[in-house]
């Protein structure tokens, strides 16, 4: 799922304060579940932004609302007319929802109310950690099911460089060293002898390297 | 042994004599006498020197401009080049460019984090990683190959290295790791500093037993310790750094004004010992901000006078 972290409050205030009518709106699907700008997210940081408001002495009338998912049109639907009403939408969805719910809005401002940071799991409550970065090109076959490309501050192919030390990585010791996880489940599956094997010059076309990515899938289009 | 460069470098290692190599840091400026200088300290006492690329992030006076520097006094380079900051576009250009100088050695690395450094808000590049960056050299050289597969007019001559540390993690994949680079095409080998001196006999074990000590040339890293601050430090903050605590006691139990010499003495008699591990095939004497002593470790190590070739 798509990880984000909600911006400090005084950003998010810098954006909003000489606004008049304010809708907050949260994305329920990957930002709910890190607790970052789900529906519920969105009526907590209403609620914050209003005795902000009020603190300040600024009339600013801030509403919340929030559909399921701010990157498909169909759950708009029931929106729009929420949608309608203020003269500036703070999205707390990922940068998808952000800009999918400004093509909506036609003129309207939307911001950003969160910062998206990566694409990754749920380690364990309140622990999310990155595993992928869409690089176009997965080699998670040969890499024992871990991604080098996500997981090394270098994103070394044929690694672990000079700097692993104790299973951790040279530029936090609190961050476990993706080679060395890679030789320890290499070696689990029996395949250690597929560490020596020389990883070919990635392409990273597929990558943002390559530019803006699409994809057709012209027997689902209509 | 036959050479297939015009590298001094290669030229002594396939006479059979031990090397001696060295480095200097280019400066956080322009002078080229900060250069120059260190490299008219050293450079009657070792074979080669390596002028390191940006080393811990910080950002300094570029690496070819500073081992052409030294090629203009009649010195040997070794250009040390990180994947850190540098597409293959700019790697392979900047390969070109040194080869134009005829620069015949060059060391493959991927380079310290950028968090080290004084841009750590910026990016880092990585398009290749250091194993592949030696496939880049070689296929440039053997096959006169661009990446893209067009023919280089005129290729590189270049000695090819890399950098090993048998004392980083996991240890078990230390040799398979030397063997990856040696397949990669790694034809001489500068070590990581070497304190823990029984752990390197056990690597250079696992190295002879796989035969590699044949394939590719290695040069032992050997950096001395000015005093016991700096073997804590070295010991505690750097990376992938093995220093045993019986080297941070020697230094400490060591009255202060005489740790420097102290620190000198631990290196020479590294060298000694290291001289009878079979497979090490010579040294690269990394004195940090302390060039001046080079000299010293390599008459006192009996390595002086360097041969001519």
């Amino acid at each position: 799922m798509i990880v984000g972290d909600q911006k400090p409050l005084e950003e998010i205030w810098e954006m909003i304060k000489n606004q008049k009518k304010v809708l907050v709106f949260g994305c329920n699907t990957c930002v709910a579940v890190c607790h970052t700008g789900g529906n519920k997210e969105a009526e907590i940081l209403g609620s914050m932004l209003r005795m902000k408001a009020k603190q300040e002495g600024v009339d600013i009338d801030i509403k919340d609302s929030g559909i399921e998912r701010q990157c498909e049109h169909e759950f708009y639907e029931k929106a729009m007319e929420t949608l309608e009403w203020p003269d500036v939408v703070l999205s707390i969805a990922c940068g998808v929802g952000v800009q999918f719910t400004a093509e909506k809005l036609g003129n309207k401002p939307v911001l950003p109310g969160l910062n998206t940071t990566f694409m990754g799991s749920v380690d364990s409550p309140g622990l999310f950690t990155e595993k992928c970065q869409g690089c176009g090109q997965c080699i998670l076959a040969e890499t024992g099911g871990i991604c080098p490309v996500s997981r090394c501050a270098k994103r070394v192919m044929n690694g672990p460089c000079g700097g692993s030390t104790k299973g951790k990585c040279e530029i936090n010791k609190e961050l476990d060293c993706a080679w060395q996880l890679i030789v320890d489940r290499l070696k689990a599956l029996g395949r250690l002898d597929d560490y020596e094997k020389l990883a070919p010059i990635k392409d990273w076309s597929n990558e943002r390297s390559g530019g803006p990515r699409k994809i057709v899938r012209e027997d689902l289009q209509v | 042994m036959s050479v297939k460069t015009p590298s001094k470098l290669e030229m002594i290692l396939s006479k059979g004599h031990l090397a001696v190599t060295s480095e200097c840091g280019p400066p956080r400026g322009s002078d080229p006498e900060a250069i120059t200088k260190k490299a008219e300290l050293i450079k009657d006492y070792v074979d080669a020197i390596n002028i390191t690329d940006n080393q811990t992030s910080m950002t300094r006076m570029c690496s070819l401009a500073a081992c052409i520097r030294l090629k203009q006094m009649g010195l040997e380079p070794v250009l040390q080049m990180v994947t850190r900051d540098r597409n293959r576009i700019a790697l392979q250009s900047d390969i070109l460019g040194a080869a134009s100088f005829d620069i015949n050695n060059i060391l493959c690395l991927s380079g310290d984090h950028q968090s080290f450094g004084d841009c750590a808000k910026g990016q880092n590049v990585h398009d290749i990683d250091s194993m592949q960056l030696i496939q880049t050299v070689r296929r440039m050289r053997d096959d006169g190959k661009f990446l893209g597969g067009d023919d280089i007019a005129r290729p590189p001559r270049m000695f090819v290295g890399a950098a090993a540390n048998p004392f980083a993690d996991p240890f078990e994949i230390r040799v398979p790791r030397l063997a990856k680079k040696v397949n990669a095409g790694a034809e001489f080998i500068q070590t990581q500093c070497i304190y823990n001196l029984d752990k390197f006999e056990e690597w250079m074990k696992g190295v002879r037993d796989r035969g590699l000590h044949e394939k590719v040339a290695i040069l032992a890293g050997l950096t001395p310790m000015k005093s016991a601050g700096m073997a804590k430090y070295m010991k505690n903050r750097v990376p992938g750094m093995d220093v045993p605590d019986a080297i941070v006691k020697r230094l400490s139990d060591t009255p202060k004004e005489k740790q420097a010499d102290e620190g000198i003495k631990i290196c020479v008699e590294s060298i000694q010992r290291l001289k009878e591990v079979p497979g090490v095939k010579g040294f690269h004497i990394m004195a940090i901000e302390w060039e001046e002593k080079v000299p010293e470790i390599v008459e006192k190590a009996g390595l002086y006078p360097r041969p001519e070739v």
